[in-house]
């Protein structure tokens, strides 16, 4: 056996290849820190607008893409590729299709287009729509990296020994197919190389209405696919796995992986909500969105309901702790997604920090938390560990992570529904309350308490990058270990 | 639930799982995207919207480089406030040559879509430069850079690139691309050709500190013509309805 593989067990010698996930692993936390930092930056700016210094390649407008696309696409990109590629060749008992080849080119081709996208937008190179900024040379890139990924993730699926398809692979495989048809959908633009222009300026194929509903087509399910389906994957492996609990229900993963597939993409208008859009596709819109509740409950249940029997473990074990609290908060913001979406609570929501509140509710509790989880319990696998450095540096993580969360969406919601509310206010004598900058000044304090937040989930992730490279080093820290759920039962 | 019986067919090929997610997730979008493109109502027929002159274009382009997006929406709402705030609410026909549409998603700062003509060219210069000049409040960032010299040599294929995703510019717009742009950011050029072919386009040198065309001329000439196309006290809303 090889450094580059592991065998599962003694009866079966698949080897699986690890190696490359364990560069994907490293790959998700260097992201993870650079992501939330750059994020906190650009939250000190909005605070303090000296901060952008009146410099072209670090201010606000220019970075802000850089945080969304290091978050999503680096860090949650390369947390899905390990997971996925784990999952996929543990599930089906079959190693890894293509091999070391294939997956370090996937690593290669996308790690470098992370690199070049981030610099892109820093030199001004932006197409100007929102989580799809990089331009059409980086689209094509892309497109050939999600390729690769789709081969290496079907011809693992197609070798399989096991007879069936695990529930985790069915969401990773929704994932997969559903990004490769939003991207090349919302990124079809015809660049100025064509007649003589520069290579790196193209304009879109579609214009103003079109343009819009395609673009939110394509942002809504964004956050659909790769940051909801893809990590309910992650969910329907990591947890059972940690919990040593079996999924609650076969019968609800069905009903609601087919259910949250199938809305998930009629959901997009409720972001063009009172706009020149037509009624008719809002309203469809606001009907999905709402119907998108219950599939999105169906997950949460299963997900927390796995734990039955197995509850005692929160207090034991601080990884199943961050996995718990991630459906939790997936709960929570599929609760108040689809509140948003009605009409008339978006006329006061939509334009407000309130949508940063609800982005951040979801990215940070549900998607960062569930990686948080699913990497630590990688970590010591992968490098063949009897355990991690600390449990402890874990609960640590945590706590100070939730605190930084907390501190972040409350204040987003304060702030998004203050503004909302004085936008619309009249005085006695019928004149708008406010103006606009009035509101901007009133934004001040909460400004500074999100991004205080956001300092926390740094230190959160810079806490689990040492813990990591700890235990990579073979480290075990000497600290009190938490008690076993079956020393805490003989404890009474 | 005997129908979930079938359900392994699912589970044990995967090209028909495959198949079975394609088709799942491929109706939504086509029944709320493919429509607009085919129902006529989606845009209005009003008079007045026109294609972006070369100067605005490019100001635009920066607009799209800088971001603004990001913090600032053009697009407004049927609200009372709104309205009041800002001006007449959005329509359709008013974004239809925006290659990508800007209507934003977040007010950090106020809406723009009719932001043309309620400053004068020098308020913009100075905001710019240095937001809180004239709004102490302001966390925008400055934007002094934007007094370097325009590039604006691939104007032409700029302009040729927008017509073949659907923006009408003539040959004659073509031809008197570069002559254009230059014209509309110099005082005292001849402008009647330009505003025959671009009505309503705000002439004259904004960037008064800095004798070539800049940035910024280009980024307030594109300012300065937002929402102000379309003629609302002429219109009737039948018109739009």
């Amino acid at each position: 056996m090889t450094q580059a593989t592991t065998a599962h067990s003694a009866q079966d010698a698949t080897p699986y290849y690890d190696n490359v996930i364990q560069k994907f692993v490293l790959a998700a936390t260097f992201w993870g820190v650079v992501g939330f930092l750059v994020g906190d930056i650009i939250a000190w700016q909005l605070a303090f607008p000296v901060l952008n210094l009146d410099f072209e390649f670090i201010q606000f407008g220019r970075l802000r893409p850089v945080h969304t696309s290091a978050v999503i696409f680096a860090f949650g990109g390369n947390v899905l590729f390990a997971t996925s590629l784990f999952v996929v060749q543990r599930t089906c008992r079959a190693s890894m299709w293509g091999g070391a080849v294939l997956g370090n080119f996937i690593w290669w081709t996308f790690n470098l287009f992370i690199v070049a996208a981030a610099l892109s937008y820093v030199l001004g190179q932006s197409q100007g729509k929102e989580y799809a900024e990089p331009e059409w040379w980086l689209d094509l890139w892309l497109t050939v990296t999600w390729v690769a990924y789709l081969v290496a993730f079907v011809g693992t699926l197609y070798k399989r020994k096991e007879p069936h398809i695990y529930v985790a692979n069915w969401f990773f495989l929704a994932m997969i197919i559903t990004i490769a048809m939003l991207h090349l959908g919302n990124n079809l633009a015809v660049p100025t190389v064509i007649f003589g222009g520069t290579w790196w300026k193209s304009y879109q194929l579609y214009a103003g209405v079109q343009d819009a509903m395609t673009q939110w087509w394509y942002g809504h399910n964004a956050v659909g696919f790769f940051l909801t389906a893809g990590f309910l994957g992650i969910m329907y492996y990591f947890v059972p796995k940690r919990a040593e609990r079996p999924v609650y229900s076969y019968r609800l993963s069905i009903v609601h992986f087919w259910a949250l597939i199938f809305l998930y993409i009629w959901a997009g208008p409720h972001h063009l909500h009172y706009t020149a859009l037509p009624d008719w596709a809002q309203t469809l819109g606001m009907t999905f969105s709402v119907m998108l509740w219950m599939p999105s409950w169906g997950g949460m249940i299963n997900g927390l309901m796995t734990l039955s029997g197995a509850w005692e473990k929160l207090r034991t074990d601080p990884v199943i702790r961050f996995l718990v609290t991630s459906i939790a908060f997936y709960g929570m913001s599929t609760f108040e997604g689809p509140m948003m979406s009605i009409k008339a609570v978006n006329s006061l929501s939509h334009y407000t920090d309130w949508g940063i509140g609800h982005v951040h509710s979801g990215a940070l509790g549900w998607v960062a938390f569930v990686s948080f989880g699913a990497l630590y319990y990688l970590v010591p696998v992968l490098w063949n560990r009897k355990s991690l450095y600390s449990m402890r540096l874990v609960s640590y993580h945590f706590w100070v992570a939730t605190i930084g969360i907390v501190l972040y969406i409350t204040a987003m919601w304060i702030s998004g529904i203050m503004q909302g509310l004085m936008w619309r206010a009249y005085d006695n004598l019928g004149f708008l309350q406010y103006s606009f900058v009035e509101t901007v000044a009133a934004m001040h304090p909460y400004y500074i308490i999100r991004a205080t937040g956001g300092v926390l989930f740094v230190l959160g992730g810079v806490i689990m990058a040492y813990n990591f490279i700890r235990t990579i080093k073979g480290d075990v820290r000497s600290e009190t270990p938490y008690e076993t759920p079956a020393a805490a039962a003989a404890r009474g | 639930m005997s129908i979930l019986k079938h359900h392994a067919k699912f589970e044990t090929n995967v090209i028909l799982l495959m198949v079975g997610i394609l088709l799942t997730v491929i109706i939504g979008g086509l029944v709320e995207v493919l429509p607009l493109f085919t129902i006529q109502e989606t845009i209005e027929k009003v008079d007045g919207v026109r294609p972006y002159s070369p100067l605005e274009q490019v100001g635009r382009d920066i607009y799209v480089r800088e971001g603004c997006y990001l913090c600032h929406s053009q697009m407004i709402r049927p609200f009372r406030d709104e309205v009041e705030r800002y001006g007449h609410y959005s329509l359709a026909a008013e974004s239809m040559y925006d290659h990508p549409f800007q209507w934003g998603s977040k007010r950090t700062g106020p809406d723009l879509a009719r932001i043309g003509g309620k400053y004068t060219n020098d308020w913009h210069v100075r905001h710019l430069n240095n937001p809180r000049d004239v709004v102490p409040e302001s966390i925008m960032p400055g934007y002094k850079f934007l007094h370097r010299p325009l590039a604006a040599d691939d104007i032409v294929a700029k302009m040729k690139t927008l017509r073949v995703v659907g923006v009408p510019y003539t040959e004659d717009d073509i031809a008197n691309a570069k002559a254009d742009l230059v014209a509309q950011a110099t005082d005292g050029a001849s402008t009647d050709a330009l505003l025959q072919r671009y009505p309503k386009a705000s002439v004259g040198k904004k960037d008064k500190a800095v004798a070539a065309v800049t940035e910024m001329d280009a980024l307030v000439a594109y300012l300065q013509v937002l929402g102000t196309m379309v003629d609302f006290s002429t219109m009737k809303p039948e018109a739009i309805r």
